[in-house]
């Protein structure tokens, strides 16, 4: 349903009276991000509808509050996909949420990430003014791109009401394969085949096990299979097995201690840190459980070329993103002011003085 | 330096004489003739000097000298841009970034270049080669242009289908903002905290900093390549077939489609072998390994002949397939060689409206008097239509101009844009206009200024004021829908 003049006359209500608003499509990652003060909701998720698909034209046009769930069957009708195979945290989440947060799945280090796959928007800024950003077609130079800025914005730069996705065809074949070694031959592997032309599509570390999938054509498959080698998982469990680390419903995840997440360059060797760590992404992202010192965290992730996120629980009222130092925190607070002068677009939620 | 006294003028080259080396700083006419323009010469503009920085701190200064007396850069890599980009503004200064060209690191197990950004494109496929390793993104002009100039235009090339364009490789910027502040922008880690900044800088065009260096992603060279050259009787076949393939599940690495006039001037001038008595020619290439590559290939031909192909050719030694390549990367110099002058357009479309935009162009171009070649990149919507004119025959580069205008409006208004790889610099300014509203125009200025309050860098470019629209009246058109649809337009 079409619900965006409602949106647009609450945004601009909220802007004259400075009040703040609190985005929300299902709620389903509400334990992404800053906690904030309580707020007025501006709900999204009634705002649903697939406008344009067309599977020939490899993009996809759509209202922020469709479930993502929705999104999925229609391309897999076609044969096709959301490359950055993205989480849900839930069955409800919607599109919006998801480009808000910037998730990206285990597709991500070798497809890409959600900025990556974003073609254009319409978006309400914190004035309540609805604008258009990019478009259908895959490329696109004309003024700034603010349809990839608003990827991971937290909803604190604009609302997004609708999004166009650029979309691909489901590879032909997929195929898991396990290796028992340890995080450092691990690490290593991963960025050795990284390094070669192969149908890499994912990679993970459990503690014990490299993963890795392949995703091709059946031959590609074939003949990567026969240069990598190592056990095969049977098809469904593969396909189980990537779920359940995209949705954090492996073990690892489990339990309610608080979740880090280090990202730093792939090939960073295995890190003194106590505790299991779980690796993703080539390597590129290391899960990690329980109390840290976040600023030696931030530190030790920064001499890696990264840095670290309070991913879920812990203390949630300080910071969870890594910090910014002082000129680039001032750009985004300028940057803020450009999109939202009232600052009532999920002030807090990205980080407390934004 | 709008009205500045002498010797304020000249105080502000001594500053910068006392930070340059004694061939850093340009200021007599005669040396600044060379950087008048960029690759679109209709556009020229005398600078007050040009600089010519050695490395970050060179460029820092110079930045921190220009704010001080409020003097506005404009940046500038190859000048190869072809929208007016690095083009001279009256009073202001050229920042040239083309003694920055050191590869500074290529790390092999991260798979990344770090490059400072006066590098051309080409040099970092060719450092990072022996390593089995390449940069992605190709544009045609790839021996001359940089890659600050490809970050600022956020380039493509004839495979960004598959590997993407500029923002989908490059990983990290190193970033000085009008002020001479450094800030470092994105990493080689996924997903940076805090606003996607690098998204932002890429195709700014120079407005919202000046890129001091680049980490850049590298992919394994692929184990195989070919390509094949199918010759259609129409262009609507050869769309159509561009579609079939796409539609089948097959994303090549390239797909190129010329039409007759483009064929036959690349034909002249680098002698591929393309059928000359062709309507269209497409050029697929397709990587992997081979196994998967022979399984492609079968398929891609069958589709072809499906779709009316009247001779297919396939290149499977590297020698043909950079012969059939070399036709297509030279189009632009080939059917420079028809005309004394042509202006290249740059709009894309959505694929399926490819059949009848080529036929209002060619309407138009009967009725303008001008010829018009047709190079696409067809996988992506990407129209360059190269209007071809001569500047010394009064009127007809208004008439060019005129023409040029009105396919933009027309990419628009079949749910394109104006401008797929090259830009908007000076050239396109008006027909932003046609593309957003006085809203969305307000906010990039806004963006802007979060930058760079003074508006110091590269002014004039990219972004109209709304003043100008304003004045030009200019209709809005948005995604296809016009104001009054049922109206004939074209
Ligand atoms: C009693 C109570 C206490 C709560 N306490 C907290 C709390 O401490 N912390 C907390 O975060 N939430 C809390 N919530 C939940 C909160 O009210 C919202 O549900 C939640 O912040 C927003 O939902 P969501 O956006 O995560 O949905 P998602 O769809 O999961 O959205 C994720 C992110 O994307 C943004 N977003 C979603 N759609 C769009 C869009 N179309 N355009 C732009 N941005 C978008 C959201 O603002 C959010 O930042 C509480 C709710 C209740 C009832
Ligand atoms: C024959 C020919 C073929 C072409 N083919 C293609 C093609 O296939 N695909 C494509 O995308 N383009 C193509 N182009 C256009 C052009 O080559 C690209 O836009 C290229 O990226 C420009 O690079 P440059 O170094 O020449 O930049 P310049 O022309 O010098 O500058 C371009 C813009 O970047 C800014 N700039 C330059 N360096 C910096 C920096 N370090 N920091 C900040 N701003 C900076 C300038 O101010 C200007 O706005 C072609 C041009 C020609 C002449």
């Amino acid at each position: 349903m079409d619900q965006r003049e409602c949106l647009q006359e609450q945004v601009r209500e909220a802007y004259q009276q400075s009040r703040p608003l609190q985005v929300q499509g299902a709620g389903t990652k509400s334990f992404y991000g800053r906690k904030t003060a309580d707020a007025e909701p501006l709900l999204l998720r009634e705002h649903q509808g697939i406008v344009d698909y067309e599977p020939s034209e490899l993009f996809v046009t759509l209202r922020a509050g469709t479930s993502l769930q929705t999104l999925q069957e229609q391309l897999a009708e076609a044969g096709q996909m959301l490359p950055f195979e993205p989480p849900f945290f839930g069955a409800e989440a919607t599109i919006g949420g998801t480009l808000a947060c910037g998730f990206s799945g285990p597709r991500r280090p070798y497809a890409g990430s959600a900025r990556d796959y974003v073609l254009g928007v319409h978006m309400l800024n914190g004035l309540g003014e609805s604008l258009r950003f990019g478009g259908q077609v895959m490329k696109n130079v004309a003024g700034y791109d603010v349809s990839r800025l608003l990827v991971g914005s937290l909803g604190t730069l604009g609302v997004l009401l609708e999004v166009t996705l650029k979309v691909l065809p489901r590879p032909e074949r997929e195929l898991t394969l396990v290796h028992d070694t340890d995080m450092a031959t691990a690490i290593v592997r991963m960025n050795q085949w990284a390094g070669q032309p192969l149908p890499l599509s994912a990679s993970a570390w459990d503690g014990s096990h490299l993963y890795l999938r392949l995703s091709g054509t059946e031959k590609a498959v074939a003949a990567a299979q026969s240069k990598i080698g190592g056990a095969v998982l049977d098809e469904n469990d593969g396909i189980l097995f990537w779920k359940n680390l995209r949705e954090h419903r492996h073990v690892f995840f489990q339990g309610t201690a608080a979740l880090w997440r280090l990202a730093v360059a792939p090939a960073t060797p295995p890190l003194a840190l106590p505790g299991q760590t779980l690796i993703e992404w080539g390597g590129g992202q290391r899960w990690l459980r329980g109390q840290r010192d976040a600023t030696a965290l931030q530190a030790l992730a920064a001499e890696h070329g990264g840095h670290a996120t309070l991913f879920r629980g812990g203390d949630r009222s300080e910071e969870v993103f890594q910090p910014l130092p002082p000129a680039l925190f001032a750009l985004h607070q300028r940057l803020k002011n450009a999109f939202d002068p009232h600052g009532i677009l999920n002030p807090g939620r990205l980080y407390a003085a934004l | 330096m709008a009205g500045s006294t002498d010797s304020e003028h000249a105080a502000f080259l001594s500053a910068l004489r006392a930070i340059l080396p004694d061939d850093g700083l340009l200021t007599q006419s005669e040396d600044l003739h060379p950087y008048e323009c960029d690759g679109l010469s209709v556009l020229r503009e005398l600078p007050l000097a040009v600089v010519l920085p050695r490395h970050r701190n060179e460029v820092q200064a110079v930045l921190k000298i220009c704010q001080q007396y409020g003097v506005a850069v404009v940046p500038r890599g190859a000048g190869t841009g072809l929208s007016g980009g690095a083009r001279p503004s009256a009073g202001a200064i050229v920042l040239s970034l083309a003694r920055l060209k050191q590869i500074r690191a290529l790390d092999t197990s991260n798979r990344t270049a770090q490059v400072q950004p006066g590098v051309r494109n080409l040099a970092i496929s060719e450092a990072a080669r022996p390593m089995g390793l390449y940069y992605a993104p190709d544009p045609s002009s790839q021996i001359a242009c940089t890659i600050g100039g490809n970050v600022a235009e956020n380039s493509g090339g004839v495979h960004c289908l598959k590997y993407g364009l500029t923002v989908h490789n490059v990983l990290a910027l190193e970033v000085l903002d009008a002020s001479g502040e450094r800030l470092e922008i994105g990493s080689q880690a996924p997903d940076s905290p805090g606003y996607d900044l690098l998204a932002l800088m890429m195709g700014s065009e120079g407005l919202l900093g000046i890129v001091t260096e680049c980490t850049l992603r590298l992919l394994p060279v692929p184990e195989n390549t070919l390509v094949l050259l199918a010759a259609f009787a129409s262009v609507v076949a050869a769309a159509d077939a561009v579609s079939a393939i796409i539609a089948a599940g097959i994303i090549p690495a390239g797909l190129e489609m010329m039409d007759q006039l483009a064929i036959e001037a690349a034909e002249d001038f680098v002698h591929a072998g393309y059928p000359r008595d062709a309507a269209a020619i497409l050029l697929c290439e397709l990587d992997g390994t081979e196994a998967e590559l022979q399984e492609r290939l079968r398929a891609v031909e069958k589709l072809l002949q499906r779709q009316g192909a009247t001779s297919i050719r396939i290149a499977a030694d590297a020698e043909t397939r950079l012969l059939l390549w070399k036709g297509r990367k030279a189009a632009f110099p080939a059917v420079g060689r028809l005309a004394p002058d042509y202006y290249c357009m740059d709009g894309t479309i959505p694929r399926k409206r490819l059949a009848e935009v080529l036929e209002q162009i060619a309407i138009w171009s009967a009725e303008y008097g001008l010829r018009v070649a047709n190079v696409f990149h067809a996988g992506d919507g990407n129209l360059h239509p190269l209007i071809l004119y001569d500047a010394n025959v009064e009127e007809q580069l208004h008439a060019a101009e005129a023409l040029g205008q009105r396919i933009l409006e027309l990419c628009v208004a079949v749910g394109g844009s104006i401008t797929g790889e090259h830009g908007v610099g000076v050239e396109k300014l008006d027909s932003m206009c046609v593309q957003f509203t006085p809203a969305e125009l307000a906010q990039m200025h806004r963006i802007k200024a979060a930058f760079d309050p003074e508006g110091r860098l590269n002014p004039g470019k990219a972004v109209p004021s709304l003043h100008r629209c304003a004045e030009l009246g200019a209709m809005h058109v948005h995604h296809g829908q016009l104001p009054f649809p049922g109206l004939e337009r074209f």
